[in-house]
């Protein structure tokens, strides 16, 4: 038995079976127009949109230490931006959705600077400060509604499909592809080189920092690009809403509240967190929501409960007792004659 | 005389500020922690004066006496029983269970109170006006900001002059040696959050009876007394006090130029601030 006959892996079974099983349940998805039903299609729309949003603060929140409770300025900004280049620059729905990442990335670029000057939780209200002034700044604006919000014209809407149940299905196809999108993304990104800098910084910042990283620069990229996704995000919810006032665009509890709750709950700091935490979340809201503020109240207690008990939620107490990881980040050796248990 | 007007007006209104922002000030000062949960707290004090002063019939003042002391308990209680169990090198503890703490008050009041707005009846104080030097003051603006400077400098004396501010400043300066000397670190935290919540009763009810207040109002609060603590720095009690009337000074001057930018012009006042004084104007401990 020599060192060669060990080695160093970055798969396991685990992995594979939840890719292929990924893929099956992928294909289903994409067909679901042709099986679901109006109603179902437009709740899984919507979960899609909450994974990938879950997703993006994970990246930020669980592996950067940007904890924001103001992503609600990108989700706003960007379901703004969305009525706003459709309406007077007559730009085709989807392009404007592209367009309101790039200028959702061009906006956030002197809000961090800004704003990462403050550390900590003082940077999280600091986030909450800007959606606030985001919200404030586009009910100032009279042409896209003020303070009361205007409505998608219903050229535009037609302008993505003639026919409702086209532009239903393309408004769910949009949902899962932006899903499926940000966590191949997000997974693609910790498995790179800066992926690697920033797992490195989640786990001891001082460490990650001397041994070269520009923690600063790791960061503000971390920043800028999940702004710029969430603002695609945003502008996609408002595709579906076809409606926008400030209130809703730059609501604390539907934007970040809620989405807190999804990481917490699934487990933050790992990819698999959202997805399960979004799968729950939907669970509750579809069996609670009858109990309205109840139902509030219950999310903050289990939230609050699941950070104090079992702080890497779900997900982390799944791993701490099977030892599996779906999407294979880390690395593991393989003792000779020993095949992969997991 | 208009500007001088909005300028005074604002001041006095940045008495309010600094007393939401006292309480923030406080807790950060001594345990590192952040409370997003503060605004909530402020008007979950207004609620408990309006029930207190609508079951006795009592001066919404006099009702401090109650609200005061029941804050501060469930200040303690919360910190002994929740909050310290979160403290440590993790950020994202503290954080995250005092955001939770924020949607169950929130979501809490709006089951006990409805969404309706309410106000606390204070009979002539909430009108009453004396003229200085051609500007007319309301009592109860020069009253709020009386207190404010009263509350600031009863904390700032607690802090340096007796043995509860030594405890206070011990545990901040390194938590393990405080304790090692016979400091109980969890009873001192929870002195602090009651004390905390104390200033944070007199915020609540001097706020409502200036203004009509909802549930959903307590994000609002907490930002503008974060604001005042940043502008004025971190842990400079008085520092605070300059941040609380920088802020509504904008704000009023704001108001003065167009109604709708009363508030945009506070935020904007303090990311200028952010932007040029990254540390605050009078800063005294680093993040």
């Amino acid at each position: 038995m020599t060192l060669q006959d060990y080695h160093v892996t970055r798969s396991s079974n685990a992995a594979r079976v939840a890719a292929i099983l990924g893929a099956v349940a992928l294909i289903i998805l994409v067909a679901a127009p042709w099986w679901a039903g109006r109603a179902d299609m437009r709740l899984m729309g919507e979960l899609f949109l909450y994974l990938a949003l879950a997703s993006l603060w994970n990246l930020m929140a669980g592996y950067a230490g940007l904890v924001s409770v103001g992503q609600q300025a990108f989700v706003g900004f960007g379901g703004y931006m969305l009525f706003a280049l459709t309406m007077f620059a007559g730009l085709h729905p989807i392009a404007a959705i592209v367009c309101a990442g790039v200028l959702g990335a061009l906006v956030s670029i002197p809000v961090a600077v800004l704003i990462f000057r403050l550390r900590g939780a003082y940077f999280a209200i600091g986030t909450w400060v800007i959606a606030e002034v985001f919200r404030l700044g586009f009910a100032q604006i009279s042409a896209l509604g003020g303070g009361s919000g205007s409505s998608l014209p219903v050229a535009i809407v037609k302008s993505l499909a003639s026919k409702r149940a086209m532009r239903e299905s393309l408004s769910y196809w949009l949902a899962l592809g932006a899903a499926v999108i940000v966590v191949t993304a997000v997974y693609l990104f910790l498995r790179s080189r800066k992926g690697l800098a920033l797992t490195a910084i989640r786990d001891n910042e001082l460490a990650a920092g001397s041994l070269g990283i520009d923690i600063w620069r790791t960061k503000f990229v971390v920043y800028v690009v999940t702004s710029a996704l969430t603002a695609m995000i945003g502008a996609l919810i408002f595709l579906q809403k076809l409606r926008i006032s400030p209130d809703a665009a730059f609501s604390v509890n539907d934007w970040t509240a809620f989405v807190i709750f999804i990481v917490v709950i699934g487990g933050i700091g790992t990819i698999e967190g959202p997805i399960i935490g979004t799968l729950v979340f939907f669970a509750l809201r579809e069996t609670l929501a009858d109990l309205g503020t109840i139902y509030l109240i219950v999310l903050g207690v289990v939230a609050i409960v699941m950070m104090l008990k079992a702080p890497k939620g779900i997900w982390g107490l799944i791993r701490r007792r099977y030892d599996l990881q779906l999407f294979p980040l880390g690395y593991r050796v393989i003792a000779p004659g020993k095949s992969d248990k997991s | 005389m208009d500007w001088l007007n909005a300028v005074v007006q604002g001041t006095l209104l940045g008495g309010l500020y600094a007393l939401f922002a006292a309480g923030l000030s406080l807790i950060f000062g001594v345990m590192r922690l952040v409370n997003i949960g503060h605004g909530d707290f402020i008007v979950l004090a207004a609620y408990l004066g309006l029930t207190v002063t609508t079951a006795t019939g009592l001066h919404p003042l006099l009702a401090l006496i109650v609200v005061v002391p029941t804050m501060g308990v469930i200040g303690y209680v919360l910190q002994r029983g929740l909050l310290n169990q979160t403290l440590g090198d993790d950020l994202l503890p503290p954080l995250l269970v005092t955001f939770g703490l924020s949607v169950i008050l929130q979501n809490g009041l709006l089951e006990v109170y409805s969404a309706d707005p309410q106000k606390m009846e204070a009979g002539a104080l909430e009108t009453a006006s004396f003229a200085v030097g051609g500007l007319n003051l309301g009592v109860l603006p020069v009253l709020t900001f009386a207190v404010a400077v009263a509350v600031i400098w009863g904390l700032q004396w607690t802090f340096y002059h007796t043995a509860l501010g030594r405890a206070f400043r011990a545990v901040s300066d390194n938590q393990d040696i405080a304790q090692l000397m016979g400091l109980n670190r969890r009873h001192i935290f929870g002195v602090a959050m009651a004390l905390a919540l104390g200033v944070t009763a007199i915020a609540g009810i001097l706020l409502g009876i200036r203004t009509s207040f909802d549930p959903s109002i307590g994000g609002g609060r907490l930002i503008f007394g974060f604001e005042a603590v940043i502008i004025g720095g971190l842990g400079n009690l008085w520092g605070t006090l300059a941040g609380g009337v920088i802020l509504g000074v904008a704000q009023t001057v704001g108001a003065k130029i167009d109604p709708g930018w009363q508030i945009l012009s506070g935020h904007l006042a303090f990311l200028f601030i952010l932007a040029i004084r990254p540390n605050g104007l009078f800063p005294r401990i680093s993040a």
